[in-house]
């Protein structure tokens, strides 16, 4: 197998996970394309840590995913708080600081 | 040898067309049904280049509680059932164009340094398997303390969100 094809498709993944970040209005649906982007992340790096035959690249895949998992904790919060206070999560919307 | 090939082929190909399907399609639990799907890709491409460990974290973590999570936070945000509420904004083009040139230009550098590097190149015996053991013996001697940072950030999360989502009046 060539180091590149995991490196490809952790590319793809990733500009498919910008994607949806840029174009999605609700607050949900950007939070998982955030998850695709650091899932990418996640293949880049036990990629490279099957080529260098370390485990390092697993370990710091495991920190991704454990800091993934608070990051949803705390953005699926605030979306619930955007909810209970405007009753819409349109990102659009929450536009109180624009100056 | 070239079965794997083969099977990085299709679990690709199967990634790639449910991750477009999950920025793109318009209900929301299907995106998160999608996203299954893309991470269990993930999974048993930790699972092909010998990462067992970080494999079955992935299954247990993000399809066994972040997915869960992500479908609590439709069912507690749905707002009209009735009315179809748009998901995306009206102009697609400057994030089609800013996706597709970050695109070009990470394949661009991935191919002219890492063209025709084998995965295995480092192992004269071929891939061998990084077992859970390994990973275990690292983690928690060179690793301890980044270990339990990461410890404290998830109870501080966990707090966090409590305290954010909890409603007013109790207190």
């Amino acid at each position: 197998m060539y180091l590149n094809e995991m490196l490809l498709l952790g590319a793809v993944l990733f500009c498919i996970g910008v994607y949806g970040v840029l174009a999605r209005r609700n607050g949900v649906l950007v939070l998982m394309s955030i998850e695709l982007i650091l899932n990418a992340v996640n293949i880049n790096l036990v990629a490279f840590g099957a080529f260098h035959d370390t485990v390092q690249g697993q370990i710091f895949a495991l920190f991704v995913i454990t800091v993934a998992a608070a990051e949803v904790g705390i953005g699926l919060a605030i979306v619930l708080l955007l909810y209970r206070n405007r009753r819409s999560i349109d990102l659009d919307q929450v536009d109180l600081m624009k100056g | 040898m070239i079965a794997e090939h083969v099977a990085f082929g299709i679990i690709a190909a199967v990634m790639v067309a449910s991750a477009l399907r999950v920025v793109t399609t318009r209900d929301i639990v299907h995106a998160a049904l999608y996203l299954v799907i893309v991470l269990a890709g993930v999974a048993a491409l930790f699972l092909l280049v010998g990462a067992e460990f970080t494999g079955i974290t992935q299954v247990l973590i993000y399809i066994g509680a972040v997915i869960v999570l992500f479908l609590f936070g439709i069912m507690l945000t749905r707002t009209d059932f009735d009315q179809d509420t748009e998901t995306d904004h009206k102009r697609k083009l400057p994030a089609i164009l800013t996706a597709l040139l970050l695109l070009a230009v990470m394949i661009g550098a991935l191919v002219d340094r890492f063209e025709d590097v084998k995965l295995d190149a480092n192992l004269p015996g071929g891939q061998t398997p990084q077992t859970t053991a390994q990973v275990s013996d690292k983690l928690f001697s060179q690793y301890i303390v980044p270990f339990e940072a990461v410890s404290v950030l998830l109870l501080a999360a966990l707090i966090g969100a409590i305290v954010i989502a909890r409603r007013e009046e109790g207190g």
